[in-house]
Order: structure tokens, then C-alpha cells, then sequence
């Protein structure tokens, strides 16, 4: 009898010690073996990442030019603020990229015509005509006093509260926004590292005339000098074609009155689809187009005009489509001719064509239109088309964008792999995240001290880093995995397993606790 | 035995090269200086009113890779004095052919002044030259483009010699320029632009189907180069062209489909055809006759064979509105030359057949070694179109069509043996010269998963080994590449001559079989022959099958395993956990029936 109490104790360590392998060496190495590689990611930077508080500071220089200030008071100056320098207006220093001078001339200077208080240069310099100070003032009564103006001049020539507004508009969504900065927001096309411009002359008749077009030298000397100016923000290439027996969509409808064709502004969202069929997409690079269309309508239906909503002809006959281009009808049936010989040889007068994509180009661009407050003046751009700090207010809203998508990118990444389990994360894609978090810390520091040119570098580094992260094929391999595949798989090989140490566990179970009931029973 | 596995195999060229050695890089320029030579152009200019036509004449001929020099300079001088520095020409070449049916060839030919590959330089500016192909030209450094989709298989023995041969599928070689230095890369990528250029799958080519063929595939164009680390090579015989590849291809033209000749190419007409190629070359050529500057020359070709005889109800006649349901109204008016040609070698007394409206003009040339006589319909004057303002070429049969000519070469290929794992590939090359000797290069590239035994190679021709005068081999490498075989034989005059190999067929992983891997296909023979010019071959695709596993397999084979391994485990878990006990045991079966009569009798049982 006891040799088979031994057995019996001999079968339940047995399977007791079934149970422990199964449970300490089994499921940690079905459960290693069957894992998907997950490398660690910065979560909790990214985080915070989530929550992103930007502060944008400018550097701004005030130089007060002789005869602003009492002797007085340049003598309560400590002596590194004096700063007597003789400047030009127009002079040659170069500032940083990003940093405003102010220079504060005396009340009664006659440099500026009377009602104007500020002019703006066209580098980073402003003019501003002094309020009258009391000479009993020190220096930071005189600089607070100063404030509101200088306040104004940066919101000019950096950026306004509109500006940072539009440029997160993807991101958050204000209530406060007007319709025009929004109008500004939606035009401008995306941030992005390069840009294709194509310029397209269509041309639906080649029977009845030939066009030629200098777009070779017109693109040297009315584009480039704008796209050398904005070289920091992107690189541009730029291209052309000209397409024959392209049509517009819509029939322009024949107007007695003036006794030509118009084009109403309704139907201009329909002329655009059946030409961008032809207009072929950039084979070699995949940055974003922005197509400038020079179309010459066909002998029978022209001349064409543009009306707008209030039925005017649009003086430029162009219009623009946010984000994608430009469409300038030019009419050539004055150059017919009395003589019957077809095709007519036709140049086409480039200054006025690139006058109108010159523009169309700089609101795509998002080089957007200032609203100088009331007295100011600002020089004008000069033969680049873009003053220096204008280009300051491209960079700065740029950098905010760039951040704003950039951080956007990375936490929805983030969200996704931590919402599917099934995602492999390969080391290349957690080191892209981390540098692409790094970039954007780097990037929200420089803005914090005004760095702006460091600022966007880094804001293009995090785009590229993140969009890289976000758009790798590693990450489909697994992604559809579904769950009853697995247990399918499972079943056949755990069920049959994992029944009898199951039983044998409850079955020692159920013995152990009648034992200690027979204990008990037998010591009452 | 449901299962056909059809895996893919290969790609066989031969060369006729009469300058023996095949590395001759420029055979083809000299085949074209030699023809140009021997042509006579011979205007038959019934009533006198036309002169000056000769040029024009030979332009058709480019179809033969022929480069027209002083053609070009001509009109570009004539059209427009100043800026263009690019010119577009389009034809159409019919031939009626021996069985009855149509052989209609388009070509279109841009030619543009200026070199992609300049250092330094972008070129941005298109006019007629596509642009989306120039990009792809710059950003890949791309010395030579030559992309095919062909639809049907040529027939060589009931058609004779296409202008342009094309194997089935999809057919892909491209020559890099010399300073790239990732070719395998651009190559990737080049592949992946194209596909979305041309809505083909051409981003399945990748290393196990790509070749590089030593001695095959030379530039067309200028330039020697005889590198082929530069060279790449692919075929997708699986690819099937439709109206999807028709659109854009249509596109890159830049009348597009609404003026001149394209007006014709309506799809439901050209794929209800018993053959469709359509192809795209790029090639730098010579500017003038000295050389002196490059120019880039796009043609693109649009082959159809009609098979009008069946279609027709039995009345022998066509047209091109019968053809193409469309007839011609206008040239394209960007074109400089706009011809349709229709070769009436076979009839020059009128008695075959009769061609309505008639032309006074005649043009000839030599095609292929072989002088042919055309017919010429200029669109570009408006006497082409008549009255009615539509030109629609009409010919009616008045006889039987004579026999046809066997072509001089023609090659075919089949597998043989039994079973699925072993086999032999017949590849028989026929000379139809009655004494002439060819000499001919071979290429074939067979996919990894055919593996084959170079050993067994044999090249019997009359029943007599002939012993290959240059072998290149490159075995393949498990998933990575493919066989490629390149051989130059000598054919004797009128023989046949077999080259056989023997091969192993590969077991697949399971997710490496194609879609529906139970039809297939595949292998292709260029073949290329030259006597003052060359021809390549392409011989039908083959047909391999592989052993193909039943696909639910892997599930079941989870199941299986899991109960042995789970019936295993549990008799061992029996054994370790089980109690075992010494059971008294019962009496034997005799001693039963023992106490049994025992009891009956009342005796004492036994014990």
C-alpha cells in the first residue's frame, strides 16, 4: 500500500513538473519566439511633442540716430549700449536672417515726408520717426514708450499672430481666423523640400497658328532671380512643354455685347480636369507641381475673356486654382491678319505672360500680401521681386509649418504603432523617429532664440526624417495579421496539450483538498 | 493532377553577323551605310509633277533602324528657319500579306537637337519631344531606351520578317550611360518610373529575370559601347497589353490621337487583331553626316496584323475605314513628312490585287535584304484627300495570293520529357539559304527555378555536332538570377539545327508561385541574323510546367503535425503521470473452464 501511495506521489510531481516546464520555459518561448521586432521609440517625447508650446522670439536691434536722445540721456546708457555708429539708409551690413534694425529718427527729421511714420527698406530695416520723449526719461522709459510702434514694424516685417495662424491652420483649427488669412493659408501650396514648376503653352490649333514662346530666357531673367531669392526655403526646378490640341473643359459661351468669348468664373473649375490628363505628372521627382498654363485660344473662339463674379473682365484674363497653378488666356486673333495663310507664325510677347505667372507664383508660394498698418511705407522688392524681409516672413511661418506637420506626422505614427501590435518596427524606422524628434526639439529651440535660418533647417530635417518614418514599406509587412489566422493555427497544436495538464492540475487540486478535509474530519 | 505549373523560361538571339566576330559594336551602322549604298531610289513619277520626293522616300525605312541624316537637316531648314531644333514624322507602312491578312506600321519619329546627358546642363525646355520621357532620360543617365509590348505572337512562317521583331509580353533593354555608377539601382528605378509611364507592370522586373547579355543586345545608336555592365536586359512574357498601355503611349505623341496618322489608332479596332506591338526607342544619333553633333531620335512603332480575311465573310478586300473604322482627313500639321506607304512588290503589273485611289507615286527600297516596291499617299498635300476631303485607301484581291517565300530564318522551341522533374529544352533553328552559311548568336535566359545542366548542351546541325565558336555562360543563383546562355553558331546552308539542354525543375516556396500559377508560360528567342543587315528572332514563349503543391497544403500540414506531435505528447504524459499498480492477476482461461466443469461437477475448485 505504501509503494502505491509513493506512485501515485511520484505521478503528481510528474505532472506538476510538466506543469512548471509548460509555464517557465513553454509560454516564455512560444512567447519570444512568436513576437514581432518593436524597436523602442521615443513615446513620451513624442508626447509631449503632442502638446507643443512654440515661442518665437525676433532679434531686433534699435539704433537711434544723433539727435533722438538728450545728452542726458545718453549718458545714463551703461556704456555697451552706446552705440554711435554712422549707418547708411541703404546700407550694406548684413543682418541675420531673421532680425530686424530699427532705426529711430528724430521727430523733426525731414528724411521721411510728413504723414509717414514708418518705412520699411527693403532689407531688414525700418525707419521709425521718434515720438517726442521727455528728457527727464531714462532709457527704458524711452524703449517701453517705443514699444507699440516697434511692436507694429515686426509684425510687418516678421510675422503677426495671422501669419503663425495660417500656417498651423492644418493643425489647429481657430475660430478667429478671417476669411482672407484663411483664403492666404489654403492658396499657399504645402512645405516641402522642392517644387516643380512646369509652364505649359496649349495650344488647341496648331493648324491655324504656330506659337513661339522664349521661355528660356523668360524664365532666366523673370523666375530665377525670385527662386535664387528662395533658394533657402526649397529647391525648384523648373520646366516647360507645349502641348498641341489641348482643350479647356468647358465651351466658352459667345457674348454679343463685346462681341467675343467669355469664360464666367462658375465654369472655371471645370476647365482644369480634362487638361491635366495631358499635362503628365513629374516622372523623375515626387515634389509637388505647380503648373502655369498659357492657353491661346483656337481661331474659332477667340478672342476669350475672363469674367469674374461681378461679370467684369479680368484685366490680367488669368486666374489662379490654390495649390495647383495658374491658367492665363492669352488671344491672339489680332495677329491673324487679312491674308488667309495659315498657320500664322506667332511670338508671344513673354514680358506680359511672365508679369502675370510672376505674381500667381508668389501667392502660390505663400509670399503673401502685407496689410502695412496705416502710415507706413514700405520700398519696393526691387528687381528679386522679394525683399529680404519678406522672405524673413516666408522662413518664419515656413518653420512653424514645417514644425506643425512634422510633429503631426510623428505622433500619428506614434498612435499607430501603439494602437496595432502586429507592426514591426525595424531599428532604421525607431532611428528616423528619434532623429526626426531630436530635429524638431532643435527646431523649436532655435525658434526660442531667434535663430531662424537653424530654425528651418532643422524644420526640414524633422519633415524629412518623420515622412521617411512614416511612409516605409517595413511597416505593412505585418500589418494585417488578423487574430482567428492565429488562434487557427494554435488550436490544433494547444488544445490537445495543454487538456491534460489542465485535468492533472485540477485533479491534484481536488485531492489536496479532500485530504485536508479527511485531515480535519479525522482530527474532530 | 489537376495542377499545371507553367513556370517561365528564356530568351534565345541569334546574330547573322557576316563580320564574323559579334563584338562589333557598329554592324549596324555599317549595315545601314551599306544598304544606303546599295539602295536605288527610283522614282517612278508618272506625271511629272513632283521632284525632290527621293528623300523622302527612304524615311519608312527607319523601321529598319536606319538613321536619315540629310533627310532631317532638310526639313528643319525648310519648316521653320529660327528656333526649332526638333521635328516630328509620321508613317504608315501596309503590306498586304500571303495569308490574306494586313500588316499595318506605324512609326513616329521625333528628333530633337540636344543632349540629355550634358554635363551641367539641365534640359527643362520641350516642345515636341515628350517631356515626361526627357525627364526620365536626364535623371537616369540613360544612354539608350528600348521598351516593347506586344500582344500575339509573330508568325515567321506565314508573315515573313516584321519590320521590328518583338517577343510576347512585355520587352525591356535599356544601355546606362558609362559615368553611372549604381546601374542596378537606376535600373530599379527606371523600371518603377516606366511602369507608371506606360500603366504596365514593369515594376515586377528585378534581378531574377533581369540579364545582362554580353554580346546580343548592341546600342543602336551612337556611340560603341561595348561594356555590358551597362547593358540591362528584361523580358515579363506574363504581360498582357491592352487599352491601358494604348493611352499612354498615344500620349507621348504631340498630336496625340486627334490629328495625322494617330487618328487611326482607335483600341477596339487595333486589339481586335491577330497581332499588336507597340514600342518606344530612344536613341542618340548623328546630327549631320560628319558627326559633329549629337541629336536625339524618339521613334515609336505601333505594329498590327488584321486578320481581315476571316473577318471580312470571305469577300478579299480592305480599307482603312474596314481596318480602323476612322479614315484620314489632315496630316498632323506639327509633322514635317506624313506618308502612307503600301508595298505592291508582289503586284507590279496590277494583277494581284487594285489600289484605290491610285498614286503616281512609287518608292523603293531595301527592306530587310529585300527590294521592295511602295506605293506613296502624301498626307501633307491636299491632293491626297480628293473631293471628299477623306482619304480612305482602298485595295481589292483579284487573285489567289501567291505562295509565300519561306523566310530565310525562323526558329522554334518546345520542351520535352516526361514527368515534372526533369526535361529537356529543344530550341531548332532553320536556314532556308540554300547556300549560304549564317552565322547566328543565341541567347536564352532561363528563370533559377529551371535549373540547368550545361553539361548536356549539344548543338547538332544536319546530325553532325557544330561546335559553338563562342560560349558565354552565367549560371543562376537561387532567387537572385537568372541563366543566361548567349552562343555564336555557324548554320549551314539549308539545315536545321538543334540545341538542346536539359534542365531540373526547382521546388518553390510556397509564396513564390505566381498568381495563378496553374496557366503559364513563358520564354522568348530573339534572334538576330546580319548579311549587310540583321535580323533578330524571337521564338515563341514555352511552356514549363512545375510541380505545384495543393495550396490549402500549409494548413493542413499545421493540423497534421500538431496531432502527431499532440497524440505523442500525450502518451508520454501518460506514462510520467499515470499510477501503476501490480493487478492480482486472473486465473488463465483454461484454469476457468476448468473450475467451471469442476463446480458443475461438484468437485473442489482448483486454486
Amino acid at each position: 500500500m505504501a509503494a502505491l501511495q509513493l506512485e501515485k506521489q511520484r505521478g503528481r510531481y510528474a505532472a506538476l513538473a510538466i506543469a512548471a516546464v509548460v509555464i517557465v520555459v513553454g509560454i516564455p518561448l512560444w512567447w519570444k519566439t512568436t513576437e514581432t521586432y518593436r524597436a523602442w521609440l521615443p513615446f513620451s517625447e513624442i508626447s509631449e511633442l503632442d502638446s507643443l508650446q512654440l515661442q518665437l522670439s525676433v532679434d531686433i536691434e534699435v539704433v537711434f540716430s544723433r539727435g533722438t536722445l538728450t545728452p542726458e540721456q545718453q549718458k545714463k546708457f551703461p556704456l555697451s549700449h552706446v552705440n554711435e555708429k554712422e549707418h547708411q539708409l541703404h546700407h550694406k551690413t548684413e543682418f541675420s536672417c531673421g532680425s530686424v534694425v530699427v532705426y529711430v529718427i528724430p521727430e523733426s527729421s525731414t528724411l521721411l515726408p510728413e504723414d509717414v511714420k514708418v518705412y520699411v527698406g527693403q532689407r531688414r530695416t525700418a525707419l521709425l520717426r521718434s515720438p517726442p520723449f521727455k528728457t527727464s526719461w531714462n532709457l527704458k522709459e524711452v524703449l517701453s514708450n517705443l514699444d507699440v510702434e516697434v511692436e507694429q514694424v515686426v509684425s510687418t516685417m516678421s510675422f503677426g499672430h495671422q501669419d503663425i495662424v495660417a500656417a498651423l491652420s492644418n493643425r489647429v483649427r481657430m475660430t478667429k481666423v478671417t476669411k482672407e488669412s484663411m483664403a492666404d493659408s489654403m492658396r499657399a501650396i504645402k512645405s516641402s523640400p522642392g517644387y516643380e514648376i512646369t509652364f505649359s503653352l496649349l495650344n488647341p490649333d496648331p493648324k491655324s497658328h504656330s506659337l513661339h514662346w522664349d521661355i528660356e530666357g523668360a524664365v532666366q531673367s523673370y523666375i530665377q532671380p525670385l527662386l535664387n531669392k528662395l533658394a533657402p526655403i526649397a529647391n525648384f526646378s523648373v520646366d516647360s512643354q507645349i502641348l498641341y490640341y489641348a482643350v479647356l473643359g468647358v465651351n466658352p459661351r459667345f457674348d454679343n455685347s463685346v462681341s467675343a468669348y467669355t469664360l464666367s468664373a462658375d465654369s472655371l473649375s471645370h476647365v482644369i480636369n480634362p487638361v491635366e490628363a495631358r499635362l503628365g505628372s513629374n516622372a523623375a521627382s515626387s515634389n509637388p507641381v505647380l503648373n502655369f498654363l498659357l492657353y491661346v485660344p483656337d481661331a474659332h473662339h477667340s478672342p476669350l475673356f475672363i469674367r469674374d463674379h461681378s461679370k467684369r473682365k479680368v484685366p490680367s484674363n488669368a486666374f489662379h486654382s490654390p495649390r495647383w497653378g495658374g491658367i492665363m488666356v492669352y488671344n491672339v486673333n489680332e495677329m491673324y491678319g487679312p491674308e488667309a495663310e495659315r498657320p500664322v507664325d506667332i511670338n508671344i510677347n513673354m514680358a506680359k505672360v511672365m508679369g502675370v505667372f510672376l505674381a500667381q507664383l508668389r501667392l502660390m508660394l505663400g509670399v503673401q500680401h502685407t496689410h502695412p498698418p496705416t502710415g507706413f511705407v514700405l520700398q519696393s522688392p526691387g528687381s528679386a521681386g522679394l525683399a529680404d524681409w519678406e522672405l524673413d516672413r516666408l522662413l518664419w511661418s515656413r518653420s512653424v509649418e514645417n514644425i506643425a506637420t512634422a510633429s503631426t506626422t510623428i505622433t500619428s505614427l506614434a498612435q499607430l504603432l501603439d494602437q496595432i501590435g502586429n507592426i514591426v518596427i525595424n531599428d532604421n524606422i525607431a532611428q528616423q523617429v528619434s532623429s526626426a524628434v531630436t530635429s524638431l526639439q532643435s527646431a523649436v529651440a532655435e525658434l526660442e532664440a531667434g535663430n531662424l535660418a537653424f530654425a528651418l533647417q532643422y524644420s526640414r530635417e524633422a519633415i524629412l526624417a518623420s515622412e521617411r518614418a512614416f511612409f516605409d514599406p517595413s511597416l505593412l509587412h505585418l500589418l494585417y495579421f488578423p487574430d482567428d489566422q492565429k488562434f487557427a493555427i494554435y488550436i490544433p497544436l494547444f488544445l490537445p496539450m495543454c487538456v491534460p495538464i489542465v485535468l492533472s492540475l485540477l485533479k491534484i487540486v481536488s485531492e489536496a483538498k479532500k485530504r485536508r478535509a479527511d485531515k480535519q474530519a479525522k482530527s474532530d | 493532377m489537376a495542377a499545371h505549373r507553367c513556370g517561365l523560361s528564356l530568351v534565345c538571339i541569334l546574330i547573322f553577323s557576316s563580320l564574323a566576330h559579334p563584338s562589333s559594336c557598329d554592324t549596324l551602322e555599317k549595315a545601314n551605310d551599306n544598304t544606303a549604298e546599295k539602295r536605288s531610289i527610283s522614282e517612278v513619277n508618272t506625271d511629272g509633277s513632283v521632284a525632290g520626293e527621293a528623300l523622302n522616300e527612304r524615311q519608312w525605312q527607319s523601321t529598319d533602324a536606319e538613321v536619315d541624316r540629310s533627310d532631317s537637316t532638310t526639313h528643319s531648314e525648310a519648316l521653320t528657319p529660327a528656333a526649332a531644333r526638333d521635328e516630328f514624322q509620321e508613317e504608315l507602312v501596309i503590306r498586304p500579306l500571303h495569308s490574306g491578312d494586313i500588316y499595318a506600321s506605324f512609326q513616329f519619329r521625333t528628333l530633337w537637337d540636344t543632349d540629355f546627358l550634358q554635363e551641367g546642363q539641365k534640359v527643362s525646355h520641350y516642345r515636341l519631344f515628350p517631356k515626361s520621357l526627357g525627364q526620365v532620360l536626364s535623371k537616369f543617365s540613360v544612354r539608350e531606351l528600348h521598351i516593347s509590348f506586344t500582344q500575339g505572337f509573330w508568325r515567321t512562317m506565314q508573315w515573313g520578317q516584321p519590320f521590328i521583331p518583338s517577343p510576347p509580353g512585355a520587352e525591356l533593354w535599356v544601355w546606362f550611360h558609362d559615368t553611372v555608377s549604381d546601374v542596378d539601382g537606376n535600373w530599379k528605378e527606371l523600371t518603377n518610373v516606366l511602369s507608371g509611364i506606360f500603366c504596365a507592370s514593369l515594376n515586377f522586373i528585378d534581378l531574377t529575370n533581369t540579364v545582362q547579355p554580353s554580346a546580343s543586345f548592341k546600342p543602336l545608336g551612337l556611340g560603341n559601347a561595348t561594356d555590358h555592365r551597362f547593358l540591362r536586359y528584361a523580358t515579363l512574357p506574363r504581360e498582357i497589353v491592352c487599352t491601358e498601355n494604348l493611352t499612354p503611349w498615344k500620349k507621348l505623341l504631340p498630336c496625340g490621337s486627334k490629328a495625322g496618322l494617330a487618328v487611326l489608332m482607335k483600341s477596339e479596332k487595333l486589339f481586335h487583331s491577330s497581332f499588336h506591338s507597340q514600342a518606344v526607342h530612344i536613341r542618340p544619333i548623328c546630327q549631320d553626316e560628319q558627326c559633329s553633333s549629337k541629336a536625339w531620335e524618339l521613334r515609336q512603332t505601333l505594329n498590327v496584323v488584321f486578320d481581315l480575311h476571316t473577318s471580312g465573310q470571305g469577300k478579299k478586300e480592305w480599307s482603312l475605314f474596314k481596318m480602323f473604322s476612322r479614315t484620314l482627313t489632315e496630316a498632323c500639321p506639327l509633322a514635317s513628312s506624313s506618308k502612307v506607304y503600301v508595298d505592291i512588290t508582289d503586284n507590279p503589273e496590277g494583277e494581284l490585287f487594285e489600289l484605290s485611289p491610285a498614286t503616281p507615286l512609287l518608292g523603293q527600297a531595301v527592306v530587310l535584304g529585300d527590294r521592295r516596291t511602295y506605293s506613296v499617299y502624301d498626307l501633307s498635300r491636299a491632293e491626297t484627300f480628293g473631293q471628299l476631303r477623306s482619304f480612305n485607301l482602298l485595295l481589292r484581291w483579284k487573285g489567289d495570293s501567291g505562295d509565300m517565300l519561306r523566310p530565310l530564318l525562323h526558329a522554334e522551341r518546345y520542351v520535352a520529357g516526361f514527368g515534372l522533374q526533369t526535361g529537356e529544352i529543344h530550341t531548332v533553328i532553320y536556314n532556308n539559304h540554300p547556300y549560304r552559311a549564317f552565322p547566328v548568336l543565341l541567347m536564352d535566359s532561363v528563370p533559377w527555378y529551371l535549373q540547368l545542366y550545361i553539361h548536356t548542351l549539344t548543338v547538332t546541325s544536319k546530325s553532325r555536332d557544330n561546335k559553338p565558336s563562342y560560349i558565354h555562360y552565367q549560371p543562376a543563383k537561387d532567387r537572385h538570377r537568372p541563366h543566361l546562355l548567349e552562343m555564336l553558331i555557324q548554320l549551314p546552308p539549308h539545315s536545321m539545327t538543334e540545341v538542346t539542354v536539359q534542365f531540373e525543375r526547382a521546388l518553390l516556396k510556397w509564396t513564390e508561385y505566381t498568381p495563378d500559377p496553374n496557366h503559364d508560360l513563358t520564354s522568348i528567342v530573339p534572334v538576330k541574323e546580319e548579311s549587310s543587315y540583321f535580323v533578330r528572332v524571337y521564338t515563341e514563349p514555352l511552356l514549363v510546367n512545375l510541380p505545384t503543391p495543393d495550396f490549402s497544403m500549409p494548413y493542413n500540414v499545421i493540423c497534421l503535425t500538431c496531432t502527431v506531435v499532440a497524440v505523442g505528447y500525450g502518451s508520454f504524459y501518460n506514462l510520467l503521470t499515470r499510477t501503476f499498480q501490480v493487478d492480482e492477476p486472473s486465473p488463465p482461461l483454461s484454469k476457468r473452464l476448468a473450475n467451471l466443469i469442476r463446480r458443475m461437477r461438484g468437485v473442489p475448485l482448483l486454486t
